[in-house]
């Protein structure tokens, strides 16, 4: 049963250079459509993994603050009527820092969201632009102070390790976040993706990423300041206060059931994986026929299961119980892991075991994607 | 029979590219041994590597009946002879079995060395020498000078050198003719003991194995027992023919005469390249000279990149020794390869002929350990022995001397190269014998340790010159050197497949340039990885790879974990091309890489 649904909303004023999600600029977007094709979507995963109440709901883009509150809403209304809520669930939903959008928190707060992600990306006006961000920095600082009041909790985004940032640029402008006190932060080194404005920048030789040398000691520098700040990292770029943690994204990474819809969205229930149409005109005509987005479902195997388990888990401060995953899927804990390696890198200090859980150290951290290939087993991850 | 008078026989020597096997095209196709329907491009050279390189392995012959302008009807025998000097002992044999020779030069690039390692042995063989100046068609070409430089090199009259144009059928008759009238017929007594050399032998999956034959002495029939004399079997003849290039089934060979014969034998080991075949009953006394058992002289591990194709590498490398009886192999496993064998080839080309076999027709993906040549050891409690691999080589300290193979290389090139090509000979330990000048050329003779010339030289020769340098060697012997196993440690354990046995003087600045192309090559790991060179416990080269900073998905959100996966699966299968050594992944890339040093 799904606790957690997502709502993927992909339509964006303009396309962020970085940005790789499934965002699209359209003139004109007809949101009764929307709404309607939104429902019924939603109907259709309420149907196969309903019967316990949502404890978590996340409006995830594109830019979901361009949605009218009024279809917030509708799409809140009708997931209570599906599943019901838990008393104190989360719902949250991303946000541009303009200020056209921050003139709507109001509204929002009211419809039921009571988490707000904003997309503040930079402290620096020069780096907003650089970003491509519609923002200043100014507009971004009363974006979120209108936000920290209208919403219990309030998260929001830095993109560092920027082409030229130095460590102690990142350092004052990391302190300067810490200072607006927030519950949650995400910190994330920019990444150049395949297929965005950047990898073409990129191969044109129009700037050069930072070295990973500089990002690597950028990222211990950020662990550093938020632990000291009393805001730790328990994912490898989510940093909250105790209890502060986003539940919803915790669903995904505790790899826990969770239902996504909208166009391009991921769920995963009772071992299937679900994917939807990509394109939002491909979605809306697939609702159309058939009454649900779903481009693919695909039943996973034990051993599948059990490696995105560890994929998702092993980003996590808290690790993984790989008693509990073995139970889950039916699969012996000694094929898990591969014990050598993990003794190897725990002596190195970039993993940690304790009875049934297993994780990565901080320094660790930002090496996760080789220390995921060196720990997991090639029999889980080929099957 | 034919009337020894009308028999001619004859062998093309010839430079790679010079357009022998155009020519021997063009003589089959002008006698009517194909017709132009039949005729595919180089019909002599068999294989696909022969005919990509233009170089000829097996010895091949075809029969011609020519009606020359006197009006008899000639038998010319065509021996197309393998070019290359590790195929030196093949050479022998098959010129051993003619009377004389073609000279085919090039008239635009003149004589090359390894014409003239080839010229000098034809000599010796006391051949009638036609020379031939071939591609006159082209614009560069320059025949007087071309004849000039076969005057004052080799030494011969070139004032009545065939002028052809293969490719264009220019010169063709004239060829033929010069063949009857100025190489001699071939001597013999039909009446004698049967004597035929073994020129050459073959597997034919029809035919098992082929026998080509030049009978000397007496008839070689269908139903006759044979005798090989040196491998001591007996065999009954149950085929005799020749090649036209059709296979040709005859009644019998007779004297000075080349064909083939089968005789119920499966593997080519058992028809040696050189023994003399005579009858069982009243058989010649007297052996045939120049025989001898060819040894490998260059070694190397061959092991499969995937080690599940083991089995298939066995079994590839037993159907190859088949028809190569000049090869050897041995299993041999390594920490970091796995199982592979250890192969004994008679040279360089020989190696890679080999290896380029495997891959291709048997579809096998290998790796090449470095290659080594034969040590002879003599150890403190007075044993000798010999070593093929550096991984055997003993404790130094129970070793008393160390002898290695010396080579006498010619080299012959433009003289703009000439001053790199020294310092590469110098580099490599070379002892200058020789250096004279003809026209703007230059020929070196240089003495040189073979374990020099196997690590790259070639390459180095061929990249500095670009190209233009010949090189041709003779082996001359063994003598003392100071040689040491040089040992690769990565993160401290050491890798044997990158260990070798190289001269003191030579160890460090190897040594460097092999760490520092490891440092390269190897990816960085999650810790600092130490490389260094040593000899025994003494390190003398160094590097170190740094330990990776970052690796990582900054962003995994919205529950899409496909692309996670993906990286992971990339990863995997990018690991089975690795080998592991203390902790180190290092790709097979690296291996193949690092041992093909030299080409900075």
């Amino acid at each position: 049963m799904a606790r957690a649904l997502y709502i993927h909303w992909p339509f964006c004023v303009a396309k962020c250079p970085y940005c790789d999600f499934n965002s699209h600029v359209r003139e004109q977007v007809d949101f009764g459509r929307w709404r309607e094709a939104l429902l019924a979507d939603m109907r259709h995963e309420a149907d196969l993994a309903g019967g316990e109440p949502l404890e978590s709901i996340f409006f995830g883009g594109g830019t979901p603050s361009l949605m009218p509150p009024d279809l917030v809403e509708a799409l809140l209304a009708e997931a209570q009527r599906l599943w019901g809520f838990a008393p104190d669930i989360e719902i949250t939903l991303e946000a541009n820092p303009n200020s056209v959008e921050a003139a709507r928190f109001d509204a929002l707060a009211k419809t039921g969201v009571n988490r707000l992600s904003l997309g503040i990306q930079a402290l620096d006006d020069e780096a907003l632009r650089f970003l491509g961000r519609a923002h200043s920095l100014a507009e971004g600082l009363t974006a979120l102070d209108i936000a920290q009041r209208a919403f219990d909790r309030v998260s929001f985004d830095l993109i560092y390790a920027r082409p030229g940032q130095t460590a102690a640029e990142w350092q004052a402008e990391l302190e300067r976040a810490l200072a607006f006190g927030t519950g949650h932060l995400s910190l994330y080194q920019l990444t150049i993706e395949p297929g965005t404005r950047f990898a073409t920048d990129v191969r044109q030789a129009k700037f050069i990423p930072l070295e990973d040398d500089p990002a690597g000691e950028m990222y211990e520098l950020t662990q550093e300041l938020t632990r000291a700040a009393g805001i730790s990292a328990y994912e490898i770029s989510n940093h909250a206060r105790p209890g502060q943690e986003s539940r919803h994204n915790l669903t995904y990474w505790r790899y826990r059931d969770y239902c996504g819809i909208g166009p391009g969205a991921h769920g995963r229930r009772r071992g299937a994986a679900t994917v939807r149409h990509k394109k939002p005109e491909n979605w809306l005509e697939a609702v159309a026929q058939g009454g649900n987005g779903i481009r693919e479902e695909r039943t996973l195997g034990q051993a599948e299961q059990a490696s995105e388990a560890l994929l998702m888990g092993l980003r996590l401060a808290e690790g993984v119980d790989l008693a509990e995953v073995s139970r889950r899927f039916d699969f012996a804990r000694d094929d898990l892991i591969d014990a050598g390696r993990l003794g190897l890198y725990q002596s190195l200090g970039l993993a940690w075991s304790d009875t049934d859980r297993i994780g990565i150290t901080p320094k660790g951290f930002p090496l996760l994607d080789a220390l995921l290939g060196e720990l997991v087993p090639e029999a889980l991850v080929s099957a | 029979m034919t009337d020894l008078s009308r028999i001619r026989n004859f062998s093309i020597i010839a430079h790679i590219d010079h357009g022998k096997s155009t020519l021997a095209d063009r003589l089959i196709q002008f006698t009517g041994g194909l017709t132009d329907r039949e005729m595919s491009e180089q019909v002599l050279d068999n294989m696909d590597i022969e005919r990509e390189r233009g170089i000829t392995i097996k010895a091949q012959t075809v029969r011609l009946n020519y009606t020359a302008k006197d009006g008899e009807t000639y038998e010319l025998n065509l021996m197309d002879t393998p070019g290359h000097v590790d195929f030196a002992y093949e050479v022998s044999r098959s010129l051993a079995a003619c009377e004389g020779a073609l000279l085919v030069v090039d008239a635009a690039q003149g004589v090359e060395a390894q014409t003239l390692a080839n010229v000098y042995q034809s000599i010796e063989h006391n051949h009638e020498i036609v020379p031939v100046i071939n591609k006159i068609d082209l614009p560069a070409a320059e025949p007087e000078k071309v004849k000039a430089e076969i005057e004052d090199i080799i030494g011969l009259d070139a004032s009545d050198a065939v002028l052809t144009s293969a490719k264009s059928g220019i010169g063709i008759e004239e060829v033929l003719e010069a063949v009857v009238a100025r190489i001699p017929a071939p001597g013999g007594d039909r009446a004698a003991p049967l004597t035929a050399m073994l020129v050459d032998s073959w597997y034919d999956p029809y035919l098992g194995v082929v026998i080509l034959v030049r009978v000397i002495n007496g008839v070689i029939k269908k139903g006759l027992q044979v005798k090989f004399m040196q491998g001591g079997t007996e065999h009954l003849v149950d085929r005799v023919g020749c090649f036209t290039p059709k296979r040709t089934d005859l009644p019998e060979l007779g004297p000075g005469e080349i064909g083939f014969i089968t005789a119920q034998i499966k593997e080519v080991e058992q028809a040696r390249v050189g023994d003399t075949i005579t009858t069982v009953k009243n058989g010649a006394t007297k052996a045939l000279a120049g025989y001898k058992e060819v040894q490998p002289v260059v070694f190397c591990g061959l092991f499969p990149v995937d080690a599940a194709d083991f089995e298939k590498l066995r079994e590839s490398i037993g159907r190859l020794r088949l028809n190569d009886a000049s090869f050897s192999f041995e299993m041999e496993s390594s920490a970091a390869l796995g199982f592979g064998f250890r192969c004994g080839f008679l040279g360089l080309l020989h190696l890679e002929i080999i290896q380029e076999r495997l891959s291709r027709e048997y579809d096998l993906d290998l790796i090449t350990t470095a290659p080594s040549v034969v040590y002879r050891l003599h150890m403190t409690d007075g044993e000798t022995r010999e070593l093929h691999n550096p991984a055997d080589m003993p404790d130094p300290v129970k070793i008393e001397s160390m002898e290695e193979p010396w080579i006498k290389a010619t080299i012959y090139t433009p003289d703009e190269y000439l001053g790199s090509i020294l310092k590469l000979c110098q580099d490599r330990r070379g002892i200058q014998l020789d250096l004279t000048y003809v026209g703007g050329r230059a020929q070196v003779t240089y003495e040189l340790p073979l374990n020099e010339v196997v690590f790259d030289f070639y390459d180095r020769l061929k990249s500095i010159s670009r190209g233009y340098a010949s090189f041709d060697y003779e082996q001359i012997g063994l003598r003392d050197g100071d040689l040491v196993k040089m040992n690769i440690l990565v993160n401290n354990e050491p890798v044997d497949a990158l260990s070798m046995i190289v001269h003191r003087s030579q160890a460090e600045p190897r040594g460097r340039g092999l760490v520092e192309r490891l440092r390269e090559l190897i990816p960085r790991h999650m810790f600092k990885i130490p490389i260094q060179a040593a000899i025994g416990a003494k390190v003398i080269a160094r590097e170190t790879i740094s330990a990776l900073r970052k690796d990582v998905t900054a962003k995994c959100y919205g529950g899409d974990i496909s692309r996670k996966k993906k990286l992971l699966e990339k990863q995997k299968e990018g690991k089975k091309r690795m080998r592991e050594y203390g902790n180190v992944s290092i790709p097979q890339e690296a291996f193949i890489a690092a041992l093909r040093m030299g080409e900075e």
